[in-house]
């Protein structure tokens, strides 16, 4: 009659299945997933659609969409083809999206991690040069830096992954902050565990959720600020990306609207896709923050 | 007391869980009748539905996933399930009032004691400023706070405890409701403060003639206090009755093992020689909590958590270290690891102060003294599976993983776990197997002393005998030294061989288990021994089928 407590339940399906279980509860982050994977298509793709160079001359300038069958979205001002220019262009925004993310993450993870953990005059340090970071604005910063490392796209992407890794360090602290006082961390401390070991192997996968989710945001922010860079001209002039297509087309918005029009639709879904997606796993990591 | 209609009256209560839950129902068919002055105990183990049917009163469930489905609720004579929101507001507070568990969270931390207070008469009464003050002084006196008007300033935060549990009452009775339902209502409260609080109960509630709804776990507070006890197992009623009828000569099989799940408070004899070697010697142990003040916060005093503390451990012998909360009983089990660095004494091992070593010769040591933590939940790494959660530590000390992972599932048998459930993650584990796996992992280094905080005070009854049981075999089949930190008394009882009491970061008392439980020389820990709940109740020895 009575439950010996060593019965068992039964087994639970592999967390991946319960993860997309949960992931796919939520309608908008399926159609992100969608667009995300669309994006991802069109920049695979890419060299199929169009083999040549995208910025090449495709036809005459300024052809309007849906006139000639070569270009379909229409030409601009140098009769370089849009379409194609949208294709490469996803290579260039993802590429940036993943790889600064990746800078971004990497440092804050680095920084945020040691200052949670240890704490005492390492966090005061490490928070001190956050701050000093903090202090100046994002984009002034982007500037600077491109202005001095000059515009090739690995320095951009570099230079974007230096300006935004603050938020991510902060956020690791925090959690570390809160974990490190859990008592598995004693439990390993007291197996004989080492620091490092305890940093990266017990805390870091438990403070990984939050971070995950934020490098979604972050990877949408990255885009955001790579268009920004090439709409003032700062961009790397020997790729095409939609942040350079937008800014050549505004000479000619009057006239030609679509040479902005098209390149701007695909930033505001790429980024809109990263933003369902990150809420998504936001909601399938985190099943007890939202109910 | 002749005809009087019940205060409540459920019968054939159903509450529907969401979709997915373990079960479809809460609970299933609950019938209960409370009269005036009538305390009535509702128990079960937690997952029982004991809360949901406090919630379904104060209707309070979390609606819609949780609803009540069938049955009826009747409150002097009137069906609450039928009522309105409004009129439910007024009954809530005014005619029935509800003492929650945790005082702390339960009290608005920005508003002091007075104005809490004052806002229940303000919303259920027209007494003008004056009266309400007077009312609100009068109520703290009647729960017994020493200085009501002193009180009546304080905030939740500047009282203790027990004096936070008082203010509840004090609300919850402020208005004479009919009936009072106190959802355990001491369960987060030290041994001495709970037995106050429980009399007050009593006390006030024969002033008042409310009838009572009182739900806990423990067996004890059921002996303390109830006239009538109802036994809820997994949203069914099993038995139900007066409270001597069930206590001393329960029916159903259920409630005979829960107890019979209940730790006796005869210690058990004297068996290891005072010649067995010392495996384990404090001596001058030292620990205070600097204070930490912020710019504008103040300066805060310094808190001696332990003042010169010294023990000895024996070879398979188990020392209890009990007291209340502040007492400084974990910080010893936390110096002891050195999972807090102590500020004087040492503690010797083989002849090495462990409090000396370097970091890198003290995580050398930690293979001969294991811990095994209070929340089983807690100590184990959510992200990481059984196996390698035991396994780890022979890892770490240069173990061969293949080998260490075959071990480990060894010991997983040896706690009665399946093996088969080695791959799985601690959260796939109920409260008690998660606490074997804790074990497990402690003695996969097959160390020499080990340290236990509470573990198992985070468990039910019925499995608190089980794991009580494995610890008390393991530690006679492997010959382990045992330095067992514990506020419970009768948990006490039933595994220490020698026991320390400390009050306040000083040892009061120490000796044989027996000899201080017969016989207390201290003021204190007769105090403690006497509030025990339910100490003049001897649990029936009773044969259950899993023994």
């Amino acid at each position: 009659m009575t439950t010996l407590d060593t019965d068992l339940a039964p087994a639970e399906p592999p967390r991946l299945i319960v993860f997309w279980r949960r992931y796919k509860r939520n309608r908008a982050a399926l159609l992100g997933l969608a667009l995300f994977v669309i994006v991802l298509l069109m920049a695979l793709t890419a060299g199929i659609v169009d083999p040549g160079d995208p910025l090449r001359r495709a036809g005459a300038p300024l052809t309007p969409p849906l006139t000639d069958w070569a270009t379909p979205l229409g030409t601009d001002q140098l009769g370089r083809d849009i379409f194609s220019g949208i294709f490469y262009g996803a290579r260039i925004s993802l590429m940036i999206g993943v790889v600064a993310t990746l800078v971004a993450i990497g440092i804050g993870v680095l920084i945020g991690a040691l200052a949670g953990y240890f704490g005492g005059w390492v966090d005061d340090v490490l928070m001190r040069v956050t701050e000093a970071f903090q202090t100046i604005p994002n984009f002034v910063l982007l500037l600077t830096l491109v202005a001095i490392m000059g515009s090739k796209i690995e320095w951009i992407t570099l230079a974007i992954g230096i300006v935004s890794w603050t938020a991510p360090a902060r956020m690791v602290r925090a959690e570390f902050m809160s974990l490190r006082g859990r008592e598995f961390v004693d439990a390993a401390r007291n197996l004989g565990v080492s620091n490092a070991s305890i940093i990266f192997r017990e805390i870091l996968p438990n403070a990984l959720p939050p971070i995950v989710v934020y490098a979604s945001v972050l990877m949408a922010l990255s885009i955001l600020l790579e268009s920004a860079l090439a709409f003032l001209g700062l961009g790397d002039p020997n790729y095409a990306s939609w942040g350079n297509m937008i800014g050549q087309g505004r000479s000619v918005l009057r006239t030609a609207a679509y040479c902005a029009v098209f390149p701007g639709i695909a930033i505001v879904l790429t980024v809109l896709s990263f933003s369902l997606v990150g809420e998504g796993l936001n909601d399938a990591l985190n099943p007890r923050q939202k109910k | 007391m002749t005809e009087t209609t019940p205060v409540l009256q459920i019968s054939g209560l159903k509450i529907a869980l969401p979709k997915g839950s373990d079960r479809p129902y809460a609970l299933e068919g609950l019938d209960l009748e409370i009269n005036p002055g009538e305390i009535v105990c509702l128990v079960g183990e937690s997952g029982s539905g004991k809360s949901l049917s406090a919630g379904a009163i104060m209707r309070l469930l979390p609606e819609p996933h949780v609803h009540v489905a069938e049955g009826s609720i009747k409150f002097r004579g009137e069906e609450i399930v039928a009522k309105s929101e409004t009129e439910m507001r007024q009954i809530r507070g005014r005619d029935i009032a509800m003492i929650f568990q945790e005082p702390m969270t339960a009290l608005n931390p920005q508003k002091t004691v007075g104005w809490q207070l004052d806002e229940v008469l303000r919303l259920h009464t027209k007494m003008s400023r004056k009266e309400r003050r007077a009312r609100a002084i009068e109520m703290l006196e009647r729960v017994h706070l020493p200085d009501p008007p002193s009180a009546y300033n304080a905030y939740p935060h500047q009282i203790s405890g027990g004096q936070r549990q008082r203010v509840m009452i004090a609300m919850a009775l402020s208005l004479s409701p009919k009936l009072i339902i106190a959802d355990e209502p001491t369960t987060a409260l030290d041994v001495t403060t709970q037995l106050q609080i429980l009399k007050l109960i009593r006390e006030l509630q024969e002033q008042e003639g409310a009838g009572v709804l009182f739900i806990t776990h423990d067996f004890g507070v059921v002996a303390e206090i109830a006239d009538k006890v109802a036994v809820l197992r997994k949203g069914i009623l099993v038995e139900q009755g007066p409270a001597s009828e069930v206590l001393n000569n329960p029916q159903h099989a259920y409630t005979r093992a829960l107890i019979g799940a209940v730790p006796a408070l005869t210690p058990p004899p004297l068996k290891v020689p005072s010649t067995a070697p010392v495996v384990l010697k404090g001596t001058g142990l030292k620990k205070t909590f600097a204070a930490r003040g912020g710019m504008l916060s103040g300066k805060r005093k310094a808190v001696t958590a332990v003042k010169d503390l010294t023990f000895e451990l024996r070879q398979g012998e188990t020392l209890g270290v009990v007291g209340e909360s502040g007492s400084g009983k974990t910080t010893v089990s936390r110096i002891v690891t050195r999972l807090l660095e102590c500020d004087a004494g040492k503690v010797e091992m083989d002849g090495k102060d462990l409090l000396a070593l370097s970091p890198r010769e003290m995580r050398e040591m930690r293979k001969h003294i294991q811990m095994v933590f209070q929340d089983p939940m807690a100590s184990l790494n959510p992200r990481k599976r059984v196996v390698d959660l035991i396994a780890q530590g022979p890892i770490v000390h240069g173990a061969d993983p293949a080998k260490a992972r075959a071990d480990a599932r060894r010991l997983l048998e040896l706690v009665e776990l399946s093996p088969a459930s080695a791959s799985r993650f601690p959260h796939e584990f109920s409260g008690g197997q998660r606490q074997r796996i804790g074990i497990a992992r402690a003695l996969a280094l097959e160390p020499k002393v080990i340290v236990a905080d509470e573990p198992v005070s985070a468990l039910d009854v019925s499995v608190q005998a089980q794991v009580l049981k494995l610890l008390a075999d393991l530690r006679d089949r492997l010959n382990l030294s045992l330095l067992f930190v514990t506020h419970d008394l009768r948990v006490a009882a039933q595994l220490c061989d020698r026991i320390i009491v400390m009050q306040k970061g000083e040892i009061v008392e120490s000796g044989p288990t027996a000899e201080v439980f017969a016989n207390p020389q201290h003021a204190y820990t007769q105090k403690l021994l006497s509030s025990i709940p339910g100490r003049d109740w001897t649990p029936p020895v009773i044969r259950t089928d899993a023994a």
